[in-house]
């Protein structure tokens, strides 16, 4: 069972496009780097190192990508920051994947005006810049503390991910091995759970991966108006509160923390478009595969 | 016959996929004459669609004709030609319609306009000319109400008027050679009827020739004069229609023409021909109707057979051919009448 | 089709409804009230005065009531961030955002519809994938730091345009109207040009994959077969089809347009509704955020509502004769 699962995965690291192993190399790097933090730095993030003397200088050996406005060393903040950052993306991410999942298969099994109520509700709520939204609820709130954050990430990301679930599960609904298993009298619940849900598994993965590149610009963009993380905690995005104020000055401030976040954005959304590739040609089992031509048609 | 109109030499298209290479044409040789309608018969997989398909050199990747095939057309040889001169000979001197009008026709654009298109193209024509000579084709063509129908839009015409309007896209040109790749197959009997007597009708007040690709040994009888049956990937036999009726050869042909229902005949049970086509990245040595022959013997799997004559203008691609003796009882005789 | 926008209306109206009720429950959850905002020389009783004034003493039906009522006359309550009623603050700012996102909207698309052909009809070659590339890293940035970076680039390190305000404050009022007008435009750029930029690669993206996918329908064969080359066929034929999807897009696009905005208006001190909306947020002026939250909704519903209707007359198959 192991390893039938390590020979998938072997094969299917074969299939990937070099530019998605890249990616994922990326995506490895800012991972150990945060988690390695300790070791990688001797400062820490919130160390003012010598406001007098070591305030915006800018990147030298001993501090390679600059000190900021407070003497901060901003390796060191890019490196913890990354644990905040990729964290609370990864956890929202999970919030609304699992969320939109278990909302879409159920609108799309059961149909009817069931589903009609509840597509009604998505479509409301796709209405609302999730932005605007956010930034209103966590205004009215704040500060508000971090697991507090990342569920209200993760229940305002996940109407896209219900919408493609739920056409799935339509399509699955009348697909013969749900029928048997209707027949045999399984009850709706099981029937979702073993048959339906792993056949909806791959656009999930593929949004999940490209929503983690979109969350953690999304927590940054927070972080940097004031109302995503807070003081004293550091992501990527709180680096960009006084470092805006000054960065003319100190552009390594803002321009260092800024690759950071683009490159594993950059990351993640190859991932994402290489999964998407990668699960595309499979198609959902049954069907014939996509590179032998054609039989004519009689 | 004379100088052919169309002449494929040794015709191979083959798939490179990633699962190996599909040999969907695999040495197919073909001539039609001026005015003539042959017809291309076989079950799905043989090849049939992939030879109209390359004659246009409309293969997509990875599909490609290999080299030493000749496709001579009009004294040229097709395969040769540059993208601009081959651009001009398609919709213009070869046209082709499709199975599945529905689909194959854009939906966004009115029927009017897709006519129009190819006199813009080829002819040079304006709009108000295109759009004159549309209509006139529309006319031609059988439908009523030509000037009003141009203005619709695919999805407002029924399956057998579509067909009409592939047929006048096809004809505008007035095209020495029409490919017609299935074109009844999708339509309901009655229309079928009609189309293929459309087809005959202005076959006969153009002249052009007609190569009719199908499975269908009915529509054959009614509209081919000379008939050319493929099976992986090649000819296995080809003769003038009222002979392949009735003195039929190859094995294969005789078991597709066996397993015709027809009225009036005794009830017994539909005859089949046993097994499968095998897949075309993996024909089987030899003889490829082997498996699935009744008179099959070791020669069959030791030597692929060449096309040989077995009567007038007849020929067979199988070694009964040379050992008729050989043929087994249960190979069924042909039966069918034409008339 | 007159049945049709009846019936959408109709829909808007719900969604705004639940949105609305969505903010009353939200300005009623949230801890404090509109009144209790740090403001020392505002004393208790004056904010007293105000609670009975806007009637948050009253029963909480009764204000979910004068609530709805209030909106539907437009009336949204006071700001005090803006020290003026919040309707007067947003028609000030409001055009601003508009004409931001409209000249973004109209750039990104003809931009990103532009780049996707391109990427389609040179597939496979170097050319495509860099297209690619550039697509997917502008598609990848921050908006807030695109912005930023973009001041830095364009307004210090290449001082060719300004950095921030919708015009030169200091000497606008004095510029005769020719050059107004240019000084204005000046300002604009950059920010659009930001906007723009993060707009772009999503519709390219996106019209890539339509184009791909109309692509190897059958009719775009039968367009080859009647002697049309690539070019033609892929303009005209593959196009026109590809196209009808994206004005979807249009809608679609509103949310994350409105959410650029956001950042780049803060950045650039453009002062749209974004601007206002993040001002609002440090001094606690709830009725101006939860504005701001009304207001995109229902720009976002009536960018869907006119996509839905431009989608029905671009498809030839959905227009009932």
């Amino acid at each position: 069972m192991l390893t039938e699962r390590a020979r998938a995965a072997g094969r299917a690291w074969a299939r990937l496009a070099p530019g998605a192993r890249l990616a994922l190399g990326v995506i490895a790097v800012f991972v150990l780097g945060a988690v390695l933090a300790p070791w990688l730095t001797r400062y820490q993030p919130w160390q003012q190192l010598d406001v007098v003397r070591l305030k915006s200088l800018p990147p030298s050996w001993a501090h390679p990508f600059g000190t900021d406005r407070f003497s901060r060393d901003v390796f060191t903040r890019i490196l913890y920051g990354a644990q905040l950052s990729l964290s609370i993306a990864t956890l929202a991410v999970l919030v609304s994947s699992t969320v939109g999942l278990l909302y879409g298969a159920m609108a799309g099994y059961t149909g009817g005006w069931i589903d009609a109520v509840m597509m009604r509700f998505i479509d409301a709520m796709l209405s609302v810049p999730r932005v605007l939204m956010l930034i209103a609820v966590l205004a009215l709130w704040s500060p508000v503390p971090v697991p507090a954050l990342v569920l209200l990430i993760g229940l305002t990301g996940w109407f896209d991910v219900a919408r493609i679930v739920r056409g799935q599960a339509m399509a699955l609904r009348d697909r013969e091995f749900v029928v048997a298993a209707r027949a045999l009298g399984a009850n709706p619940a099981r029937i979702v759970w073993r048959h339906v849900l792993p056949n909806v598994l791959s656009p999930v993965i593929v949004a999940g991966a490209l929503a983690v590149g979109n969350v953690i610009v999304l927590e940054a963009g927070l972080s940097f108006l004031g109302i995503g993380v807070h003081e004293p905690m550091a992501s990527w995005g709180t680096m960009f509160q006084d470092a805006a104020n000054q960065f003319v000055s100190t552009w390594w401030a803002v321009i260092f923390p800024g690759i950071a976040i683009v490159a594993t954005v950059l990351a993640f959304n190859t991932l994402g478009d290489a999964l998407r590739d990668l699960l595309d040609a499979r198609q959902l089992p049954g069907q014939p595969a996509a590179d032998l031509p054609e039989p004519a048609h009689g | 016959m004379g100088e052919p109109l169309l002449a494929i030499e040794n015709l191979r298209t083959y798939f490179h996929t990633s699962a190996g290479v599909a040999r969907a044409v695999d040495g197919l040789s073909l001539a039609i004459a001026p005015g003539e309608t042959v017809g291309l018969v076989g079950e799905s997989g043989c090849g049939k669609s992939v030879t109209a398909l390359s004659i246009l050199r409309l293969v997509a990747p990875p599909g490609r004709i290999e080299a030493g095939s000749h496709i001579r057309f009009e004294g040229q040889d097709l395969l040769a030609l540059d993208d601009r001169a081959m651009r001009a000979i398609r919709g213009n001197r070869i046209a082709m319609i499709f199975q599945e009008p529905m689909t194959a026709l854009n939906p966004v654009f009115t029927v009017g306009d897709q006519v129009a298109e190819v006199a813009r193209i080829h002819a040079g024509a304006s709009r108000a000319e295109a759009w004159k000579r549309a209509v006139a084709m529309l006319d031609r063509v059988g439908i009523p109400g030509a000037d009003e129908r141009a203005r619709d839009y695919p999805h407002q015409l029924s399956g057998g008027m579509r067909q009409r309007v592939m047929i006048a896209m096809a004809l505008v040109m007035q095209p020495a050679l029409l490919i017609a790749d299935e074109p009844t197959t999708a339509l309901d009997v009655t229309i079928q009827a009609q189309i293929l007597e459309l087809l005959a009708e202005l076959q006969q007040q153009s002249g052009m020739s007609v190569l009719l690709i199908t499975h269908d040994f009915g529509v054959v009888a009614e509209t081919a004069s000379r008939v050319v049956v493929m099976y992986g990937g090649e000819a296995v036999e080809e003769a003038p229609v009222d002979e392949l009726f009735a003195r039929a050869h190859h094995p294969y042909t005789r078991g597709l023409l066996a397993a015709m229902p027809r009225l009036g005949a005794p009830r017994d049970r539909l005859r089949t021909i046993p097994g499968a086509v095998p897949a075309p990245t993996a024909w089987p040595t030899g003889c490829r109707f082997r498996d699935r022959c009744a008179s099959a013997w070791e020669q069959c799997e030791r030597e692929h057979p060449a096309i040989a004559n077995v009567g007038a203008d007849h020929a067979s691609r199988c070694h009964l051919a040379a050992a008729p003796g050989r043929r087994a009882p249960e190979d069924a005789p042909p039966r069918v009448e034409v008339g | 089709m007159g049945r049709r926008v009846a019936a959408r209306l109709g829909q808007a109206v719900v969604v705004v409804w639940i949105v609305a009720t969505l903010a009353f429950v939200l300005i009623h959850a949230a801890p404090g009230d509109p009144f209790s905002f740090d403001a020392p020389t505002v004393s208790e009783a004056v904010r007293a005065h105000w609670r009975a004034e806007f009637g948050y003493d009253r029963p909480l039906a009764t204000q979910y009531l004068l609530w709805l009522g209030n909106l539907a006359h437009g009336n949204l309550g006071y700001s005090h961030s803006m020290h003026e009623p919040v309707r007067d603050a947003l028609a000030a700012a409001l055009p601003r955002t508009l004409v931001l996102m409209a000249v973004a909207l109209v750039g990104a698309f003809v931009l990103g519809i532009l780049l996707a052909l391109f990427q389609v009809e040179h597939r496979g070659t170097r050319r495509a994938r860099w297209a690619g590339n550039v697509a997917l890293f502008f598609y990848s940035v921050p908006d807030f730091w695109l912005a930023l970076v973009m001041v830095l680039a364009f307004a210090y390190w290449l001082p060719i345009l300004p950095a921030g305000y919708p015009v030169s404050m200091a000497t606008h009022d004095y510029m005769a109207p020719l050059a107004a007008f240019v000084d204005s435009l000046r300002h604009l750029v950059l920010p659009a040009l930001t906007l723009v930029l993060l707009t772009t690669a999503g519709i390219a993206r996106f019209q890539r994959n339509e184009l791909l996918d109309v692509l190897p329908l059958d009719f775009v064969r039968t367009a080859r077969a009647k002697g049309l080359s690539e070019r033609q066929v892929v303009r005209r034929h593959v196009l026109r089809n590809a196209l009808i999807p994206t004005i979807t897009l249009f809608g679609l696009s509103m949310p994350t347009l409105l959410g650029g905005s956001v950042f780049v208006e803060k950045v650039f001190a453009w002062q749209g509704m974004g601007w206002v909306v993040v001002n609002a947020i440090g001094l606690r002026d709830y009725p101006m955020v939860l504005a701001g939250v009304l207001v995109g909704t229902v720009m976002v519903i009536l960018g869907n509502l006119a996509a839905d209707l431009a989608y029905g007359l671009a498809d030839p198959r959905l227009r009932v004769d």
